[in-house]
């Protein structure tokens, strides 16, 4: 079943189009990865399927709901986790959850709930009334991600999640991910680094606007005859005519 | 509704453990207050003078007596010769100086006139005007007062009577603008900061991507801000009331009524700022320089709008501070009821719709 379809999606900003016309499809309990170069349009591409920009043409449908119709039934059912900090620095990990479950429409007896059981998986139980500010980068990753995952959201958007973690608490960071996927919620990816492509069950690859290249990573491996993902990536990003920015 | 009591909630905890703002924004409006009320003021009050008197009659010694009787002087030398006038006033021991000529009462009695000189210092060209127009009444006051004596027959007396504020106190007038200041201040600045704060945090998307309805998370922004603009209005009145003796001689109820108004106008604004605003630092400049000093040039507080050129009376009706100084003022000092303001109420409703109307739209396409 399809969590998400898109056909010819497109974002233009005044005559640059920063989202050229992709289309894919994403099943349900999959972890699918959204590479490209920086200037690609990922993040726009990423944010057109959260209802945070409205697209200039195409047809998308995010967890069953029309995504020019039915935005707000969209945003119940979907997380996201966006490159900057989802957390607020000047609140502690309590209040940060009990906020994101309040907007998400949990009950009080729902939150401690949850409070209690990340706190468990997380083991964080003595750190839940510091303040975020005060917590290390990959702590604030997990945590943001869990608060993402608070409403148990079908599909979970994660922009970058792993930026800047260091390499053991981006292996922890894959194992939530995979942990979310075996119990049915459907992962949407963006990432720079192409070892975590290897993670992914299917991979699109952006180049300039266009989406070049979709499938599993062992595909795109013997497709494009490469030994591993980053080989593939360079060998489509050589063709690509935007620079970073 | 229950979304929307966790953000107000969050909201207050934001405010709370920022506890330097915090301070500031409650410590601000009694600091204004008290600074305005007994430090920066333009009444003249025991101002010291020097007087070189070159006739030494009766006549003199009795003008002297009075300037040295009346409040507003204070004589602090008697100078004997001209060349010392220069230095006093170089020293700054003086203000004022005020200089008889020889055989002032002779020629008074024989002439029917003589001069005084009366010399001021113009650094600060206000205060000396003050000073010389104090020093002239008093005299005038004493001439009138020899013409009763010889029953001279026609004499214009002129009665004056200060309505309103018969001591001409200065924090009658500056109550109403340090409050309109500072709500400017708590109200605009920090909800359009709050509001910019997150875009730049990246905490938005999240609330964006959220079901929350836009319009809530931007009514829940605004009302910590209110309820510390409530405290702030409360705590400038007790103020006034108990240790400025700024009487609220109209209905008290209208009065806060109308401060909570232009609260809401103002928390529209912060809102209209934080539409156009990325980050902070603009955020704060436009505070600043759009809101905080056309406040105090054009609401009348400071300088009067009657004697500014016509393109500034006529930019003056935008600024919203002109309409609640006003009303304000009308309430508090002349102690009028509702049908003497209503006409500024509606102008600053109209415009609190204007802004909220705009900033709501232009927060809705910044979505999508």
């Amino acid at each position: 079943m399809n969590v998400i379809s898109v056909q010819n999606l497109t974002k233009r900003f005044g005559s640059f189009t920063a989202v050229d016309q992709i289309s894919f499809n994403v099943e349900q309990g999959e972890i699918f990865g959204f590479l490209g170069a920086n200037g690609a349009g990922k993040t726009t591409a990423m944010r057109m399927l959260c209802g945070l920009s409205l697209p200039s043409s195409g047809e998308a449908k995010v967890a069953g709901f029309d995504l020019y119709k039915d935005a707000e039934k969209i945003k119940k059912n979907i997380g996201y986790m966006s490159q900057k900090f989802s957390l607020y620095e000047d609140l502690t990990i309590r209040e940060n959850i009990r906020f994101y479950g309040g907007i998400y429409g949990l009950t009080n007896a729902e939150i401690k709930e949850k409070t209690a059981s990340l706190s468990h998986t997380l083991k964080i139980d003595d750190k839940l009334n510091t303040l975020v500010r005060a917590l290390p980068l990959g702590w604030r990753q997990k945590i943001s991600f869990s608060v993402a995952m608070i409403h148990k959201p079908k599909i979970v958007f994660l922009d970058e999640p792993t930026g800047g973690v260091d390499p053991v608490t981006r292996r922890e960071f894959w194992t939530m991910i995979f942990e979310a996927a075996n119990e049915g919620t459907t992962v949407f990816v963006t990432t720079h680094y192409m070892d975590e492509a290897e993670y992914c069950g299917r991979v699109s690859i952006m180049v300039d606007g266009k989406i070049d290249a979709l499938g599993a990573p062992q595909e795109l491996k013997e497709k494009f005859s490469a030994k591993d993902m980053g080989e593939v990536f360079l060998k489509l990003a050589r063709g690509a005519k935007r620079g970073d920015d | 509704m229950k979304q929307f009591l966790f953000f107000v909630k969050k909201e207050f905890l934001h405010v709370w453990r920022d506890k330097r703002t915090m301070f500031i924004l409650f410590g601000m409006p009694i600091m204004q207050i008290l600074i305005f009320g007994f430090a920066l003021t333009n009444e003249v009050k025991n101002t010291r003078i020097a007087i070189l008197d070159n006739s030494k009659d009766e006549t003199t010694a009795a003008i002297i007596n009075q300037l040295q009787a009346s409040r507003y002087f204070d004589v602090q030398e008697t100078i004997q010769v001209n060349s010392e006038l220069v230095p006093a006033f170089q020293a700054g021991n003086i203000k004022l100086a005020i200089v008889f000529p020889e055989n002032f009462q002779e020629q008074l009695l024989h002439t029917h006139s003589a001069a005084v000189q009366l010399i001021g210092d113009a650094t600060d060209p206000n205060t000396a005007n003050t000073l010389i127009n104090y020093a002239s009444a008093i005299i005038i006051d004493y001439q009138s007062n020899l013409r009763n004596q010889i029953k001279f027959p026609y004499t214009i007396k002129t009665e004056t009577r200060m309505l309103y504020n018969p001591q001409l106190k200065g924090s009658y007038n500056f109550v109403p603008g340090v409050m309109a200041m500072v709500l400017m201040l708590v109200c605009a600045m920090m909800t359009s900061i709050s509001i910019v704060r997150e875009k730049e945090m990246g905490t938005m998307e999240i609330i964006l991507v959220s079901p929350i309805v836009p319009i809530r998370v931007v009514i829940a922004k605004m009302v910590p801000y209110f309820i510390l603009s409530a405290v702030n209005i409360g705590s400038i009145l007790l103020l006034s009331v108990y240790v400025l003796d700024v009487p609220i001689r109209g209905s008290l109820l209208l009065l806060v009524s109308e401060c909570l108004l232009f609260t809401i106008t103002v928390l529209a604004l912060g809102l209209l700022i934080s539409s156009i605003a990325n980050s902070q630092q603009v955020a704060m400049l436009i505070s600043l320089m759009g809101l905080f000093l056309p406040t105090i040039m054009l609401s009348g507080f400071m300088f009067p709008i009657e004697n500014m050129p016509l393109g500034l009376r006529i930019f003056s009706n935008i600024v919203p501070a002109k309409w609640f100084y006003m009303i304000v003022r009308n309430i508090m000092i002349k102690g009028v009821g509702f049908e003497h303001v209503w006409k500024e109420t509606l102008i600053l409703i109209g415009m609190t719709v204007f802004f909220m109307v705009v900033s709501i739209k232009k927060f809705k396409t910044r979505l999508e």
